[in-house]
Order: structure tokens, then sequence, then C-alpha cells
């Protein structure tokens, strides 16, 4: 009984895993976007590239940080499981 | 798993230290090896600047240095302005040059060390301190005051600022580790012979693009946040 729990909590923590990935859906579109208001302003303004390209790439790196944090989440659960120990 | 997948941190050598056992890890041999690259990188450096004659035009050496320091303060004057970016660029360089070569060492089939987070995380430590340090130095006690601003969101206030190192650090150690365990999964996972070239684009990708991006990144954010708390 306790060996069948800890692979039904092992599979289901797996499981979780990969659900919580959805969660790069949100950083990808947000970049997607920053990066096409990015090439409009190039697009209207080509003098001013170097910091639009600064900017964006600054405000992607946050926009980031939530999709890390669901990675941060699955990789704890699949390699420092703490309901397996 | 009977595959070979290399994902964590593996200690090598263990010893005993005041009742606590300590691992010499893959990321304090990565760090010693990163941290002698810039000591012979600022040595060379070094001697070349004291040989230069200044009435000559600079040799192609000193082209490069010249062209690293002039980057990185035109980074730092453009950021935190004209008045107080001299005290903060040498930090700013450091921190900037070691991060470039500590993500991208990657490329050589070492564990990057900024994949562990005990180092990212004292990273931003570091810019925490320099952040209320420095709000302290030109706010005095407005900075405190700050925080009872609207007094009923006293507590998300302090969470905010708490929370600055917090994600500061896993963003970049998220960034670093999501490089190295793809990496890994290709080289563990598939079978040898569709390892044969084009795994280097990833490594160009993962290694070199993606860990200059952060490098920027970090310490773009921390200029941003030590600037936000100068009075002018």
């Amino acid at each position: 009984m306790s060996e069948f729990n800890k692979f039904f909590v092992e599979g289901l923590a797996c499981l979780g895993a990969g659900i919580g990935m959805i969660a790069g859906m949100g950083p990808g579109i947000g970049q997607g976007y920053a990066a096409g208001q990015g090439c409009a302003a190039v697009g209207r303004n080509p003098g001013a590239r170097g910091s639009v390209m600064t900017t964006m790439l600054l405000g992607q790196a946050v926009a980031e940080t939530t999709g890390l944090y669901s990675l941060v989440v699955a990789i704890i659960l699949i390699f420092a499981n703490p309901y397996t120990k | 798993m009977e595959t070979e997948l290399d994902l964590g941190i593996n200690g090598y050598a263990r010893f005993e230290l005041f009742g606590k056992t300590f691992f010499l890890t893959n990321t304090h041999i990565a760090i010693i090896i990163v941290v002698a690259v810039i000591t012979v990188l600022a040595v060379l450096a070094n001697r070349v600047i004291r040989k230069a004659d200044p009435s000559k035009a600079p040799g192609k050496v000193l082209n490069v240095i010249e062209l690293v320091v002039d980057a990185i303060d035109g980074i730092t004057k453009s950021n935190m302005g004209e008045k107080h970016f001299r005290g903060f660029c040498n930090y700013i360089g450091t921190l900037m040059i070691f991060l470039v070569i500590s993500n991208t060492i990657g490329i050589f089939g070492l564990r990057p060390p900024t994949a562990d987070y005990g180092i990212t995380f004292g990273l931003a430590i570091i810019t925490f301190f320099l952040i209320h340090i420095n709000g302290f130095r030109y706010q005095k006690m407005k900075h405190v005051t700050d925080l009872f601003d609207p007094w009923p969101l006293t507590p998300i206030n302090v969470i905010g600022e708490l929370a600055t190192p917090v994600s500061m650090s896993l963003r970049l150690f998220g960034n670093i580790l999501s490089g190295t365990i793809i990496m890994a999964l290709i080289y563990g996972l598939l079978p040898k012979f569709m390892l044969l070239f084009w795994p280097g684009v990833l490594h160009i990708y993962f290694d070199l693009f993606s860990g200059a991006i952060q490098a920027f990144v970090f310490s773009m954010l921390t200029m941003v946040f030590i600037a936000k708390n100068f009075d002018d």
C-alpha cells in the first residue's frame, strides 16, 4: 500500500509539473506583444532603435518572471518533491 | 532513471567543518575557474594599460579594453545620471563581467555557477543592501516614511520591498537553469548519432544569447532600482 502511494504521488507530481507549465503561455503572449510594439516603435522612429531595444528587453525580462516561477515550481515537484520524502 | 542525465549539483569531495558536512560541488569548481579567468584578464589589461603611450594611437588590446569600459560607463551614465554614476560604474562593471563570463561558461561544458540558487541569491542580497543604503543616504528618513505612504497599504509595501531580491535572483536562476536542463535532456536522452552538429545552435541560443541577455538585465535592474532613490 505504501509503495503504491509513493508511485501514485510521484506520478501526480509529474502531472502537476506539466499542468503548472501552462503558465508559460502568459509570458509568451506578453513578450510577443512587447516585441510587436517594439517593432512598431522602430518603424515609426528608426533613430531610437537602441533605446527601444533596451527598454523592450528589460520589459520582456520582467514579464518573464511569472513563467520562471512556474518553472521553479515544476522543477521542485519533479526533482525535490517534498511529498515523497 | 537509468539514463546518464546530469541535471543537478554534484559533490566531488566532502569534508567536515564545525560539525557540519560540506561538499566541494561543481558550482565551486566552475566559480573558481571563472574567478581565475577574470583575474588573468584583469592582470593582462593592467599590464597593457601601464605600458600604453598616451601620445600614440591605442593598440589592438587596448582598443578592446577601452571599448568595454566605454560601454559600461555609457550604460551606467544613461541609467543613473551624470551626477551619481562615477560611484557605481565600478560595481556595475564587475557585476556585468562576472555574470557574462559565468553565464556563458556552459559552452565549455561546465555547469554555469549562476544555475545554483546560492550564487544568484547572494548577488541579489548585495543589490538589496545597495538599494536601501543609498535610499537612506539620499532620502534620509523619507525612505522609511514612504513605506507608510497610504497607511492601509503598509504590509503590501513591505512585502514589495522584500520581494525585489527574491524575484531578481529567481529570474537569473530560472533562465540559466532552464538552459542547463534543456541541454542536459538533449545530451542525455537522445541517441548518440542524433547529436552530431545541431546542438551547437542550441548552445548559441541558451548559453551565449540568453546568458548575455540575463547578465545585462540583472545589472540593468540593479541600476534602475538604485537610481530610483536619487533625489533629483
